[in-house]
């Protein structure tokens, strides 16, 4: 009775291993296909990874991805590779030849994550997990719950002697400093293309202050700033100066439904606003906070229960009204310039810092990705489902949240496998 | 299969610095195991040497005191040979580093009365890792004995037969059911529908015809119109299924549990077994018991539940202040949708043309919630049916869209941007205070508005923005013939009826194995969502069906080849287990004997935990292979020692809180070295009995670390740690007949993330129950 087969052969190319890529992948696995998962960066989890929680539960993306890493180290039919890239897609749906790139890690598989080589390295680089607001060694693990769990040397350090103290040190051989990127070649039958968003450059906004004024951040930074492990171990405190903020003012729309920057609606940028102010209400009784907004976007029951929840404290104001500008005021202070969108009123108000509800740009909008794909103008990739072959998932397609990012990505797991059942 | 053991201790990571390695070797060696160590087990010649005695010596049960089992997994994976991780690295010398824990010099050494506390922690861990080992088995697979793939897919709507092409297309054979006479269902009552792709600006025709022709081209999709689950019983890979005519009452209706109620008498004394199977059965007249199958019902593997939604009616008075049933052209969006498929938009009052027509997306009064069920549908479908005041009265014809927020998120932005172009759509923010009568019209009053503090607009029309009830709001549909109920479980308290699931993560994921719902049921959906979730609410019932078929578990034990073990023998026919079940596995007989259904099962152990007689187990984790950990740690007492150290156990969810104290050791922390820890599947697997068995041995104190529970719960298993919080309350009384404080056992809730929050856990819980001195029954 027990076929150990699926009903059709042949391999699934997932591109991104963000939460989309990484549900994709595992869905298709646990049919019984074989699938590779090709990620940038040196570890999985994509945008969430850097995220402190979700919303609406408050809970730790890091408890999803646990349970996701132990999917795929229980599932010999999972093929991960990290620091790698795809160069090349030719051929057909059923029938592709794709290349991988994969840049050099500077430390193999001996590692043993014992932490030795960050030990000695001197040279220390920007955090680009952080958004540059910590500095870490030029050896590092990405973060605790880093899967891979295994180091990497930042080609910084490469060529210095903060290389050489590293290899010296590792008693396990795992740092190889000769080592070069390499292609692969692989012969695939579908390709989903889960690449993901970008944080839209904030500093593109002109008239919202950010990259002059040091107390304005994006709401990214802010989960970090949030997190337990994030540069200042969970403490939410104004970059500038390390003080605890008294009242927070979040700008909904920095940069989207916006024509000179993002057209569109970014989905996640209301609940995940209303979620950040529950943060700093926590840390702070007494904190305030204001949020400026054109229209509270919390659809769903559970999103609106959300919204009520924060509504219904008094220490958080909403304000309906696009913002016009945030500039510094006197002590490291921000002044936030709106315009009542009910009342028409023109208003100011003072605030420790600023927190830009900054939207997501698909990372194909800037690097177009191989392969036959369409776009929308602004860079999401357009589903072919006639043709098959080559999908998208996740924040590629929409913007979306990881709920519904989830249910699309568990659906183009599907559509990668009818692919390969039609040919 | 005969084992044969052999333990490897790796020395490297720091483990061969803080420890005396020989001394650590002969708590194996006093074991009678062979022994042999290794600076860098992880590497190709440490791994070679396990295969290579496995292969020369037959060495299949292997122990591995190194590192977590976390990492290395794949490494360390040795196929048909069974291997027990003993976590010295992240769990003893990282999380107990010299420099907080110093070593015994040479000197202190001399005197016997001297201890080291990390050492004895890791002797304890191999020890308890040996004795696990002993206990466990490798698992056969469960086999259904008679399997299929077919997928039933609930529901003829735009959800359902975008599920049945798409499984049909993979392969699949697919039945649809459908209660109304032809599919299609809410969709075949819109003049025009939302759009579907990109670019997102303009109304389409109805979609639903074309999918319904494209059905035909699939002979692998079966379509039943006119007909409804009676009920379904049995597994995944193998549910029977009675269908019906809707309205029909036939003998295998689903029965119904038992209402509270009910099973107690009149003075409020709960009934005992055999009177509340009385009263079921009498309760349930006609209906045969449920686990009588029917020999005429159909075979299905998996199912899509995709029974979509019911526009809401308004109850009497509802909406009084919108002159709703007091006004005729006061109507709901559903209605509208109706008037405007059937022709030109006309006032129900009198026929009139209706060319000023004023929607409204809130109820208002003081608050700006948009009306229940209403998701960030009923914006979109606002703009869409302006529209069709448009299409009708291109001259005069005028559309009001009164918001409080509007809710076009993602690319639907693009639709609001376009209906904005049309001069004749007027939208503004605010909140609408009434509607009343005015000559031959109506006035409709609103405030805070972006056109003025208060307005009055003329209109011959006003459209309620009234939402989308869930099917399963007062229909199970499914009629599970389960023992705990026919629908699933959580809908009702947490989510007003949706059938959604509490995970962020696994958006498909619910309290019912097997079966998977998509679109409107799910949420309030447009129909492109309802398309997409249609796509992956297949995939999960394709891939239940593949792992059933492999004797697998799904998520979130994916892959488990290990399902629960009953000896009935000793079963005192109790129900726990089958009440208790967060995944309602299990059906007892009209005795209470339970029936296990493996292939309904998630492998969380809840059962386990919850069997007095403990009776339930899993191949590779069972009372036993726990138990046997918990008697491995040694306990000294005054005889060994004039101060002899405090043991406190800690049983630690896999999931969440096992990984957290591995994060805690890479970031240096450290938490007294005089707790052993052992990881658990779920909270709600752990049977008192592990903790009666270390009291009783002279252990000092238990406590748990697991999961949120509650509304926002983040426990894997939905129940096991709230389960396990009602068991630790009852031990109390447990405790006091033994004369021990009900302190000594406690439960904690830690989140992944809160690793630094653990040592304080650890260590408060160590020092309270220092303060209460040791067990009496220490030495004993």
């Amino acid at each position: 009775m027990t076929e150990n087969k699926a009903p059709a052969s042949g391999s699934i190319l997932v591109v991104g291993g963000g939460i989309a890529g990484l549900t994709t992948a595992l869905e298709a696995a646990e049919v019984g296909y074989e699938v590779f998962l090709v990620e940038k960066n040196p570890y999985l989890g994509g945008r969430v990874a850097q995220l402190n929680q979700y919303f609406p539960k408050l809970c730790p993306p890091t408890c999803g991805l646990e349970i996701n890493f132990r999917r795929i180290k229980d599932n010999p039919q999972i093929k991960v590779m990290t620091m790698a890239e795809v160069t090349n897609v030719s051929g057909a749906p059923g029938d592709y030849d794709v290349q991988v790139k994969i840049s050099p890690r500077y430390v193999n598989e001996n590692c043993t994550a014992c932490g030795e080589c960050a030990k000695v390295c001197q040279t220390e680089i920007e955090s680009a997990y952080d958004f540059g607001m910590k500095k870490i060694k030029g050896a590092y693990l990405p973060f605790e719950m880093a899967f891979p769990a295994r180091y990497v040397l930042a080609p910084e350090i490469i060529g210095t002697e903060d290389a050489v103290r590293c290899k010296d040190t590792c008693a396990y051989d795992a740092i190889d400093l000769d080592m070069k990127a390499r292609t692969l070649d692989l012969k695939v039958g579908a390709v989903v293309f889960a690449t993901g968003w970008q944080p839209y450059d904030a500093a593109k906004i002109d008239n919202l202050g950010f990259g002059k004024v040091p107390n304005i951040i994006t709401n990214m930074m802010m989960e970090r700033l949030a997190a337990p492990n994030g540069p200042t171990q969970g403490q939410i405190l104004r970059p500038a100066d390390q003080k605890a903020p008294a009242s927070v003012a979040f700008v909904q729309c920095a940069g989207s439904r916006d024509e000179n920057h993002l057209p569109y609606c970014s989905y996640i940028c209301c609940m995940a606003s209303l979620k950040q102010a529950l943060y700093v209400r926590e840390q702070y009784p007494d904190a305030t906070i204001y949020i400026f907004y054109i229209d509270i976007r919390s659809p769903g029951q559970r999103y609106e229960k959300f919204y009520q929840k924060v509504k219904d404290d008094d220490n958080i104001i909403f304000i309906k009204g696009k913002v016009a500008a945030v500039e510094a005021a006197a002590d490291g202070a921000v002044k936030v310039t709106a315009e009542n969108a009910v009342t028409g009123e023109k208003m100011s108000q003072i605030v420790d810092m600023a927190v830009l509800a900054t939207g997501m740009q698909p990372t194909a909008a800037e690097a177009k990705l191989p392969g036959e794909i369409n776009y929308t103008e602004e860079g999401f990739i357009l589903n072919d489902f006639q043709k098959g072959g080559i999908f998208a998932a996740g924040c590629a397609n929409k913007p979306a949240d990881v709920v519904s990012s989830n249910q699309n990505a568990t659906g183009m797991a599907l559509k990668a496998i009818q692919t390969l059942a039609a040919k | 299969m005969d084992k044969k053991y052999g333990v490897y201790i790796c020395t490297g990571c720091g483990i061969g610095d803080a420890l005396d390695i020989e001394a650590l070797s002969g708590v194996a060696e006093e074991e009678g195991l062979p022994v042999q160590t290794h600076p860098f087990l992880c590497s190709q010649a440490g791994v070679e040497i396990i295969k290579k005695d496995a292969e020369e010596k037959g060495i299949n049960t292997m122990v591995l005191a190194a590192c977590s089992r976390r990492v290395n997994f794949d490494t360390f994976r040795f196929v048909g040979s069974m291997v027990e991780r003993v976590n010295l690295r992240e769990g003893v010398v990282w999380s107990h580093s010299r420099d907080k824990f110093p070593a015994l010099t040479a000197e202190e050494k001399e005197n016997e009365d001297n201890f080291d506390r990390v050492q004895m922690m890791a002797e304890d861990y191999l020890r308890m890792g040996m004795a696990r080992v002993q206990k466990v088995k490798l698992p056969e697979p469960y086999e259904l004995e008679t399997f299929t793939r077919k997928i039933l897919v609930i529901g003829g709507g735009i959800t359902g037969i975008s599920a049945a092409i798409d499984a049909a297309k993979s392969g699949y054979e697919v039945t649809i059911v459908e209660k109304e006479d032809q599919l299609g269902g809410q969709a075949n009552n819109w003049r025009k529908q939302l759009p579907l792709s990109y670019p997102y600006d303009a109304t389409l025709s109805p979609a639903i015809g074309d999918k319904i022709k494209e059905l035909e081209n699939y002979s692998n999709i079966t379509v039943l119109t006119n007909t409804v689950v009676a009920r379904m019983a049995g597994e995944p890979g193998n549910f029977t299924v009675t269908l019906k005519k809707p309205g029909e009452k036939i003998e295998f209706d689903v029965p119904y549990p038992l209402p509270e109620e009910m099973k107690v008498d009149e003075s409020g004394k709960e009934l005992n077994a055999e009177q509340q199977h009385e009263k079921y059965l009498e309760y349930n007249k006609g209906r045969v018991d449920i686990l009588k199958f029917d020999p005429n019902g159909e075979k299905f593997g998996a199912v899509v539940l995709a029974a979509g939604y019911k526009p809401y009616e308004p109850a009497e008075g509802e909406f009084a202040h919108l002159g709703y049933g007091e006004l005729p052209d006061v109507v709901t969006n559903a209605t509208f949708e109706k008037m405007a498929k059937a022709g030109k938009i006309v006032r129900p009052s009198d026929g009139k043309t209706a060319e000023s027509v004023v929607f409204v997306q809130s109820p208002g009064q003081d608050n700006d919630t948009d009306f229940e069920y209403a998701g960030a549908v009923t914006s979109l479908v606002a703009l869409k049916q302006a529209t069709y005041v448009r299409e009708d009265y291109p001259d005069t014809g005028k559309a009001y869209v009164f918001y409080q927020h509007m809710r076009t998120p993602g690319l639907q932005e693009n639709f609001y941007k376009s209906i904005q172009q049309d001069p004749g759509i007027f939208m503004t923010k605010g909140e609408v205070t009434g509607v009343s009568k005015n000559g031959n019209g109506m006035v409709v009053e609103a405030q805070n508005t972006l056109l003025g503090e208060k307005v009055n607009v003329r209109a011959d029309l006003v459209v309620l923005g009234t939402g989308m009830v869930p099917a399963t709001k007062d229909d199970p549909i499914i009629n599970l013939a389960y023992r705990q109920g026919p629908s699933f479980r959580d809908n009702i308290t947490l989510f007003n009826g949706f059938c959604d699931s509490n995970f962020i993560c696994f958006p498909y994921e619910t309290q019912r194995t097997g079966i998977y719902a998509a679109g409107a049921i799910r949420r309030s959906m447009t129909m492109e969502e309802s398309i997409e979730d249609a796509s992956g609410a297949a995939l999960k019932a394709i891939q239940c069906l593949e792992s059933v078929n492999r004797g697998m578990a799904v998520h979130p034990r994916s892959g488990d080849l290990t399902y629960p073990d009953f000896f009935f023998q000793r079963c005192t026919q109790c129900k726990r287990c089958t009440e208790e079940c967060p995944f309602g596995a299990l059906d007892d007989d009209e005795k209470g004997t339970p029936k296990p259904n493996p292939a309904r099962c998630r492998r969380c152990g809840t059962c386990m935990g919850a069997c007095p007689e403990r009776i339930i187990g899993f191949a590779d984790y069972n009372i036993d292979s726990i138990g046997s950990q918990v008697k491995a740690v040694q306990v000294p007492s005054e005889d060994d020692y004039s101060e002899p150290p405090f043991r406190i156990l800690g049983l630690v969810c896999e999931n969440d809180a096992y990984p957290a104290l591995d994060m805690l050791s890479l970031r240096g922390l450290s938490y007294s070295a005089d707790v052993r820890l052992i990881p658990v599947r779920c909270l709600g697997s752990v049977n008192v009995i592990w903790i009666k068995d270390a009291l009783s041995q002279g252990m000092d104190g238990v406590f748990l670390l697991g999961c949120k529970h509650g509304d926002d719960y983040q426990c894997h298993f939905i129940k096991g740690s709230e389960l396990a919080s009602i068991r630790m309350k009852k031990i109390g009384d447990a405790l006091a007949s033994l004369a021990l404080e009900e302190e000594r056992v406690a439960q904690f809730e830690v989140a992944i993330d809160e690793y630094d929050k653990i040592p304080k856990i650890i260590n408060d819980f160590v020092e309270s129950i220092e303060a209460m001195g040791p067990n009496p029954f220490k030495g004993f």
